[in-house]
């Protein structure tokens, strides 16, 4: 009897509902605590970066205009396709490094963490909303509305809560968002967009990269077609090329060292219109 | 009805056949057919996907790049052919064509803007004489079905509103019967009708179906007096595909070996990004030389590659990518 070789996963990025290769053709190594190799991730260019930002910005009118409970639908449905797959999850979790009941408990939270958005999809902009006292005869309110494109820098140090924390409520007000994974743990991540690929969210309103932070960060922040950047980190150097860097379109740059579940995660992506509609005439 | 080597139809009731090689008319004495023994060379259709695929490799960058914008920017014939077009919209492109992108100076203006024969006089009073043409679609665009004395009177508005240019279409119904000779007979009439107006031939190769028959359909328009041919008129789908191009452009350059005159092509429709304007010129380079590189000679027919084109000029300048936010649109 021969011995089967086992088939490995090939770890790509995931833009515009594919899983392609970076347009570089570059990878980094993965290698677990033993240093043991992993896997070849490949590495985005900001050419990926590009690539997905337009994808993004298409997929953006329709995923906004979809009822607010059909996206909490979708997010829902996120969380049952992480569940069916629990234990893919926490192995990868422990290849990068986490202790089994670490992996246990993170896969939980992510699972908690997308139904917990799910419910908050129709009920946000009522918590949010206004109707504003003015000293005319006008009916002034305000609503809450996705700001549009959205730049994710992921945590570098929690694979796969760390990100879903912060992209769920994201794309929960009707955003699309192209996130650059962890570059000290990308598996999860690139899973997580298989995930999204069998889960009826339209293709491009969540792009998933793997690449070096330090590369792309100035690219990210820079780039013309993105309204807000949210960094999940603590350097400073980062936070100073993003302040500058988004500065050339005023785009919004969102600081986050820690999220937990909250509704206001998801206002942080939102813009407040106001309307000013004639009464008494 | 016979059919001649190719399984070209001829017509046996008309005496006479074209030679779409050398443009002559073969005349014949007797009402027999004369089947036309010198067609259009045969296309190799893996041989011009694999050149495609080629030159599509080639890498230009950063100056070169630059320029190959500029370049591509200044042949754009900027159009707008839609049942809702109205003065205003004709208007606002017309100032979009004058003043592409004021915030990066040294560009390049369009070389036209195409529109249909009732806006030729809006856009002529907004243009002046910036030095950018008016084109005009005629002779029953985009179907071409109508008969032939509507068409001429369609031809002859377009000319008398002040169209500097006329894309025409040719009557695929008859040449996908083998009528070549009225299709031949049409654009050679049309022609004289143009006199100093250039006239563009639009063979609508979407529907042609074949490589060949759009070589064949190349030779012909170009042997009866086509100043340019063009692809598309942009309504039906497939429209300008670089296979497509690489053929007519193949025929414009054995004319012109051939007879010595230079004829223009104009891909028109689906070309949204400046990497395919790129593209498109690397394969007029390499088929028919620098020569060709010239807004007289080549153009794209196009409602919004310009904006893509000036989002890669201003990355270039800047080194950051554009949005569209930024960019006025032509209408």
């Amino acid at each position: 009897m021969s011995t089967r070789v086992p088939v490995q996963k090939t770890y790509k990025l995931y833009i515009g509902g594919e899983f392609p290769r970076s347009e570089s053709g570059r990878t980094f190594d993965f290698n677990d605590a033993k240093g043991r190799h992993i896997a070849n991730v490949s590495r985005g260019s900001r050419k990926d970066f590009r690539n997905a930002v337009v994808v993004a910005r298409s997929a953006q009118k329709s995923w906004a205009g979809k009822s607010a409970y059909n996206r909490g639908q979708i997010l829902y449905r996120l969380g049952e396709m992480v569940e069916g797959r629990r234990d893919q999850f926490i192995a990868e979790l422990q290849q990068q490094g986490s202790s089994v009941a670490d992996a246990r408990r993170e896969v939980d939270d992510t699972i908690d963490t997308l139904i917990h958005y799910a419910g908050w999809s129709d009920k946000y902009q009522q918590l949010f909303s206004t109707v504003n006292p003015v000293a005319s005869p006008h009916f002034s309110f305000s609503v809450p509305e996705p700001t549009g494109v959205v730049a994710l820098i992921a945590p570098q140090d929690s694979a796969l809560l760390g990100l879903v924390n912060y992209l769920a409520p994201i794309i929960v007000g009707g955003n699309t968002v192209i996130a650059l994974a962890s570059d000290k743990k990308p598996l999860s991540a690139i899973t997580f967009s298989e995930v999204i690929a069998t889960s009826d969210v339209p293709a491009g309103v969540v792009n998933i990269l793997t690449g070096y932070r330090s590369e792309l960060l100035s690219q990210i922040a820079g780039h013309m077609d993105v309204n807000a950047v949210v960094y999940a980190g603590d350097n400073v150097e980062d936070r100073k090329t993003i302040q500058s860097q988004a500065s050339l379109n005023v785009k919004r740059a969102i600081f986050s060292e820690k999220q937990s579940q909250s509704p206001y995660a998801i206002l942080a992506t939102q813009e407040t219109k106001t309307t000013w509609h004639p009464i008494g005439l | 009805m016979v059919y001649g080597t190719k399984g070209y139809r001829f017509n046996s009731c008309r005496a006479r056949q074209i030679s779409v090689v050398t443009g002559e008319l073969i005349m014949q004495a007797s009402q027999q057919p004369y089947p036309n023994w010198q067609p259009s060379p045969a296309v190799d259709q893996v041989g011009v996907e694999e050149r495609i695929a080629r030159l599509n490799t080639r890498s230009i960058k950063k100056e070169s790049k630059v320029q190959a914008l500029k370049l591509a920017l200044s042949m754009i014939d900027q159009t707008t052919l839609e049942g809702s077009d109205s003065a205003g919209k004709v208007k606002q492109m017309c100032y979009k064509a004058l003043h592409v992108h004021d915030a990066l100076p040294g560009l390049p203006h369009v070389a036209a803007v195409c529109v249909y024969p009732t806006m030729v006089r809006v856009a002529k009073a907004e243009l002046k004489s910036s030095g950018i043409h008016v084109a005009a679609v005629a002779t029953a665009f985009p179907s071409g079905q109508a008969d032939h004395d509507t068409k001429i009177q369609d031809l002859r508005y377009a000319i008398s509103e002040g169209a500097d240019e006329v894309d025409m279409v040719i009557s695929r119904g008859a040449y996908l019967r083998g009528e070549y000779n009225y299709v031949y007979d049409e654009i050679a009439e049309f022609k004289s009708i143009c006199g100093d107006v250039h006239l563009k031939v639009i063979l609508e190769t979407g529907e042609l179906g074949t490589l060949d028959r759009v070589r064949h359909a190349s030779d012909l328009a170009l042997a009866a007096g086509g100043d340019f041919i063009k692809t598309s008129t942009g309504k039906v789908q497939p429209a300008a595909t670089q296979p497509v191009t690489l053929v007519m452009l193949e025929a414009v350059r054995d004319f012109h070996q051939r007879t010595g005159q230079k004829r223009g092509m104009k891909p028109a429709g689906g070309i949204k990004t400046a990497k395919q304007a790129i593209q498109y010129l690397v394969i007029v380079n390499e088929t028919l030389g620098p020569d060709w590189l010239t807004p007289d000679l080549f153009r794209f027919g196009a409602s919004t590659l310009t904006n893509d084109i000036l989002m890669q000029l201003v990355k270039e300048s800047t080194g950051v990518y554009q949005s569209s936010d930024y960019f006025s649109q032509a209408g």
